[in-house]
């Protein structure tokens, strides 16, 4: 039998890869000489704060949701029946109705409700429940701890029996077994599907617009009301988007290389 | 009183899983330095009794007494045992260093931080003394070179041997051997035996679950034959495996050569 010879390394001029690189340039170019960009430099401050709207709106709810899907995970797999029960109809109900949905029966439905109530329109939380962005941060919040809740319950049970017996053969308390050892296996576990589902997450941002939160998207269509302008901010906001997301898989893949690991 | 006593004691121990008896009584005595090996074909209930010393498995008759330290054990309502005192259990089993069939390594960590985990978040050792030990521990078992390396990235061979660097580190009053060499390629169980052997030789105390008959003749100080639950024979190596009373212990000794 012959020996196995490696494939040659990828370069990063093949000729596929040239004629991208040039198409890419041509559309690149095009798109600068023949459409106006005049408006950008009015913008470009409040595009910024829009940008960072959206990231901040991301980090956040990705980071609250995250924990309330570790909990919705674990309950669901160690959970006292009634409890793992609850946690599954939540997941199910948030996974089975489009988030604009949800968004809008936050907003306009409890927002509206909470209105009635002098008590709570005197106490307060009113300042904050009278604004647009509690809403939509709950309702981004909700709906990754169901999608997440779903991917670390499969990665807690995923978790290899003989390692949590190793961890308790050895003296750990039960807490103990959980920070050092069950968490930390069952996200990194989980992390592949986390890297694609933030960057799911970072797409449903911009549906906070449409209860007036300001985000890089409303922005954007601010631009368009104004300027009577269709392709170039939307463009803009194409690029806008695919370079976060970028970044965002960037982060994930360096996290995911902290721990290398053999293919199965 | 203290240090005369055995370092493991077990007494008439009873093990069901629902209708299956698998322990029906077992008792064993290990003092200091004593190395104890258990054979016994599949199903004779080796492992189990085994995982009932550190309590991974529920006994449900029986009492175990670590060091003169009687395992506080109450009745549940159905049809066994169950721990008393949780903070004691945990303890004791931090005192009692075992070692899986399947190595069981934390994937997450890499070979040192594995062998640091227990010293550091169950002992409370400081950091630095706990990598201190597991350097010695590692040269010890010939991975210092690996200790960087993720379990993922080692032979079965090697894991096994981490494993034991792993159990050694938490400087057990006695160590539990579960099958260690059965989940390995055969030319590398030979590796892994080396060091449990040098471990005998030392005097540790330690009750071995083996297959490997030779090795047990060689390191045992004594050696019990489990069949169907109960100690079917048990003595000294040479005058178990060359002398056999019982027709059983016969049957399965020729079975194996």
């Amino acid at each position: 039998m012959p020996a196995y010879v490696p494939p040659p390394p990828r370069r990063l001029l093949e000729p596929h890869r040239i004629f991208l690189i040039a198409l890419f340039g041509a559309i690149v170019f095009c798109a600068v000489w023949f459409l106006r960009w005049d408006w950008l430099e009015k913008y470009q401050w409040k595009l910024l704060h829009g940008i960072w709207e959206t990231l901040f709106l991301l980090f956040s709810t990705a980071g609250a949701g995250f924990i309330l899907a570790v909990l919705l995970g674990l309950v669901q797999v160690t959970g006292p029946k009634p409890l793992a029960m609850i946690a599954r109809g939540f997941c199910t109900l948030i996974r089975g109705t489009p988030l604009l949905l949800q968004l809008w029966l936050l907003y306009y439905g409890l927002g509206s409700v909470f209105a009635q109530y002098p008590e709570i329109r005197h106490s307060m939380f009113w300042p904050y429940l009278r604004q647009a962005w509690p809403y939509g941060f709950t309702a981004l919040m909700l709906s990754f701890a169901a999608y997440e809740g779903e991917v670390m319950r499969g990665a807690f049970a995923g978790v290899p029996r003989g390692e949590l017996e190793a961890a308790r053969a050895f003296g750990m308390s039960r807490f103990t077994t959980f920070r050092r050892i069950w968490l930390p296996r069952a996200i990194y576990r989980a992390l592949p599907t986390l890297s694609g589902e933030t960057v799911l997450q970072l797409k449903s941002t911009p549906l906070v617009a449409t209860i007036t939160v300001v985000d890089v998207y409303a922005i954007i269509s601010r631009v368009r009301q104004d300027t009577y302008l269709t392709y170039e901010p939307l463009l803009l906001l194409a690029l806008i988007y695919m370079c976060l997301t970028g970044i965002l898989v960037l982060l994930f893949r360096m996290l995911e290389n902290r721990i290398p690991s053999r293919g199965a | 009183m203290e240090s005369t006593a055995p370092a493991i004691e077990v007494r008439d121990l009873f093990k069901r899983f629902g209708a299956l008896e698998v322990l029906k009584g077992v008792s064993l005595t290990a003092r200091q330095g004593d190395v104890i090996a258990i054979i016994g074909g599949s199903g004779s209930g080796k492992s189990t009794f085994l995982r009932c010393i550190n309590m991974l498995e529920l006994p449900s008759a029986g009492s175990v007494t670590i060091h003169g330290e009687a395992i506080d054990l109450k009745k549940d309502g159905h049809h066994g045992l169950r721990p008393a005192n949780r903070k004691q259990i945990e303890r004791i089993r931090s005192q009692l260093a075992m070692v899986f069939q399947s190595f069981n390594l934390w994937q997450h960590m890499t070979v040192l931080q594995n062998v640091i985990e227990v010293p550091i978040h169950v002992l409370g050792m400081k950091r630095d003394e706990a990598v201190g030990i597991a350097e010695t521990l590692l040269h010890r078992v010939g991975l210092f070179e690996k200790q960087d390396a993720y379990p993922a990235f080692l032979s079965g061979g090697q894991q096994q041997r981490a494993a034991i660097a792993r159990a050694l580190a938490v400087q057990p009053l006695a160590m539990l051997f579960d099958e260690p060499t059965s989940a390995l390629d055969p030319e590398l169980v030979g590796e892994v035996l080396g060091v449990i052997g040098d471990l005998a030789r030392e005097q540790r105390t330690m009750i071995l679950v083996t297959h490997e008959m030779k090795f047990a003749r060689e390191v045992a100080s004594h050696v019990i034959f489990l069949h169907n639950g109960i100690i079917e024979e048990q003595g000294p190596p040479d005058q178990v495996f060359d002398d056999p009373k019982s027709e059983r212990l016969k049957k399965f000794i020729s079975s194996i050569n």
